[in-house]
């Protein structure tokens, strides 16, 4: 009989325009590809709206994560108007500020320090999926 | 006397899990920041979705050129969902299909061909950002 894992959704609000949104996206590919690599899927946050009702089911389907770059919180936002209440809901510069780390200031090529600050968003993250999964 | 250009809007898809998406997005990158600077700008596409007012506004009052990195044609769809109009939607494909020389790969980072291909692509879409810009297409 096959046992079927619960999986835990990311979703990464992505923003393109500012330093937070890339910081987000690198933290939660980080996630799905090394760290909690069989315990996360996700989804890109615009089939909200360009998607199909499945996609729509995200949130629903699994029990989700937002993770967000700055207050504007796009990708909460939008998870709660059209797919499901998340679990639970990160904001990047609330995560740096707690670990005392400077905001980023690139939002294409992250420097090594960025890219340091990247990483503890990701541990974060994955302690979030763990917390998720041990509910 | 100089003649007031519009603003152009370049919006890349939010694609996070396709190497086409991070072309669509270093696209956009090369046209707003190296290319057209000044001319050419970006905003979140996030935010459409969550009908920001002000992203709203950006791209009811401005020409918008998508780029999309795959068929689902997310940013297409994002902008028309707040009732404004695509004036030139792209599929980050089609410029790999035109220089298949360089393949790009990579998600969180592309690799040299991609990055190299976002270069051309964007200078290949200067002249489509131009007309836009003294209201010659759309
Ligand atoms: S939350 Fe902030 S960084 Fe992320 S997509 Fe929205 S505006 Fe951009
Ligand atoms: S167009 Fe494709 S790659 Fe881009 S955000 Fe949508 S589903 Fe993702």
């Amino acid at each position: 009989m096959a046992i079927e894992l619960m999986k835990v959704g990311i979703i990464s609000c992505s923003g393109e325009e500012l330093p937070g949104g890339t910081v987000s996206r690198i933290a939660c590919r980080k996630v799905l590809d090394d760290l909690r690599a069989t315990e996360t899927v996700t989804i890109c946050l615009p089939l909200f709206i360009a998607g199909d009702q499945g996609q729509r089911e995200f949130a629903s389907n699994y029990p989700t994560i937002t993770v967000d770059g700055c207050d504007k919180y796009c990708a909460k936002k939008s998870t709660e108007l059209l797919s499901g209440t998340p679990k639970k809901y990160i904001l990047v510069p609330e995560i740096l500020k707690r670990h005392g780390l400077e905001a980023p200031i690139h939002r294409r090529d992250l420097n090594e320090k960025e890219k340091a600050a990247a990483d503890v968003v990701a541990e974060e993250i994955a302690r979030a999926v763990d917390e998720v999964l041990n509910e | 006397m100089s003649i007031k250009k519009n603003d152009v809007v370049v919006l890349p898809c939010s694609g996070i899990g396709k190497a086409y998406g991070t072309l669509a997005r270093e696209t956009a990158y090369e046209l707003v920041e190296r290319v057209r600077p000044g001319l050419a700008k970006l905003t979140c596409l996030p935010l459409l979705v969550i009908n920001d007012p002000q992203a709203k506004q950006l791209v009811m009052n401005n020409p918008v050129i998508t780029i999309d990195g795959c068929p689902k044609g997310c940013a297409h769809k994002s902008v028309e969902s707040v009732g404004a109009q695509v004036a030139k939607a792209y599929q980050a494909i089609d410029f790999y299909k035109a220089h298949k020389e360089l393949k790009p790969d990579g998600i969180t980072e592309l690799n040299d061909a991609g990055r190299r291909l976002a270069a051309v692509a964007a200078e290949e879409l200067s002249q489509v950002v131009d007309a836009l810009a003294a209201g010659e297409e759309g």
